[in-house]
């Protein structure tokens, strides 16, 4: 086995370990790591299988493998990063709403605690 | 007597929030003023408050013009009210106008009327060169995505009626200037708008919400909002 080919399958088992690890202490919502999960399954496989890695490439018309493993990397940052924006744009939707609501109630309470008030 | 109201959404502008609440109490001594203060930094809501004849929603953050603004929608929707009027909080929109503004409403011509200062015969405040071009251009943009021809698509002088409060309730932009994305939301789920002809004074205090340098930041982000709300699915309006 040669040294760069170690040094990718215990970098990509930690990376692994470290993503299931943020899950079970709920850092991370299960919904959110799956794309983490997804593509360090796919790394893990191609760093221990790497006769695989050759084999896909050929197939899809690479010529040298690893760039193969640049392009699988850079898919999935920009889906990852996707997937933030539009977490982003809904939570932001969700904090306007709350803010809304609370703005609201607390002139209800205002309006309620006024003597004589109408409503 | 049917209930109107008039949502003043306002962010730091204890400058003139007072006046323009006086302004238009004198007015309009019927309607229900309705100050929305975006998180502001200053003592807006407490000269909103000394008036003594506005109610006063105090956002705890702030949200930006759209989303105070949906805030007054909202507050009128709860209540039910008949007409809704926005007025910026700035002394631009001259309060004398509101019942004109109202006509079209009560004579069921339209669901939406806004204030237009370019139709005006007497000109009145018309704002710089750059503002003019890009008021054009978003001009152009609605005609292109709605087919109405509106002359002052940036104007915040406008009045709903309560089927459009119910709509924008729900709907409103929340982007930072909503006006011109309302309108194309407006027209393209089938309210009715129709242009009056007001004319607006300059702003009394505070600074303006869009500076120079920011005004290419700004259309390509109106452009850009416009054209996504008419890709977009019609929705239901609720009566």
């Amino acid at each position: 086995m040669e040294k760069i080919q170690l040094i990718a399958i215990l970098g990509s088992i930690f990376f692994m370990i470290g993503v299931i690890e943020l899950i079970r202490r709920k850092q991370i919502k299960e919904a959110y790591a799956l794309l983490w999960l997804i593509f360090g399954t796919v790394f893990v496989v191609f760093s221990i299988w790497k006769k695989g890695l050759d084999f896909i490439a050929s197939l899809v018309g690479v010529y040298y493998p690893p760039a193969l493993l640049f392009l699988v990397m850079m898919v999935a940052i920009v889906l990852i990063l996707i997937q933030f924006s539009v977490v982003i744009s809904r939570n932001n939707d969700k904090v306007k709403n709350l803010a809304q609501e609370i703005a609201l109630l607390k002139k209800q309470i205002e309006d309620e605690n006024k003597p004589g008030n109408k409503n | 007597m049917n209930n109107r109201i008039i949502i003043v959404p306002c962010f730091n502008e204890d400058g003139c929030i007072k006046s323009v609440i006086e302004e238009i109490a004198s007015h309009q001594p019927a309607a229900e003023v309705v100050v929305i203060n975006d998180g502001s930094t200053d003592m807006t809501s407490q000269a909103a408050r000394s008036t003594g004849t506005a109610s006063v929603i105090d956002l705890p953050v702030n949200l930006g013009v759209g989303g105070a603004v949906q805030t007054g929608f909202k507050f009128a929707h709860k209540r039910k009210a008949d007409y809704a009027i926005k007025v910026d909080g700035d002394g631009q929109h001259p309060a004398a106008a509101v019942d004109s503004l109202l006509l079209p409403l009560m004579n069921g011509e339209a669901d939406l009327v806004i204030a237009s200062r370019f139709l005006s015969p007497n000109m009145g405040y018309q704002s710089s060169f750059s503002r003019r071009i890009g008021s054009k251009v978003i001009q152009w943009l609605c005609q292109m995505l709605t087919g109405i021809r509106i002359t002052d698509p940036t104007s915040g002088y406008r009045a709903y009626n309560s089927r459009a409060i119910s709509f924008m309730a729900r709907h409103y932009p929340t982007f930072d200037y909503p006006e011109p994305e309302e309108i194309v939301l407006a027209a393209r789920n089938g309210l009715r708008i129709i242009e009056i002809p007001v004319e607006m004074r300059d702003r009394q205090a505070g600074i303006s919400t869009i500076s120079s340098s920011m005004s290419i930041y700004y259309m390509l982000k109106v452009t850009l909002a416009m054209i996504f709300i008419f890709l977009r699915p019609i929705e239901k309006i609720k009566e």
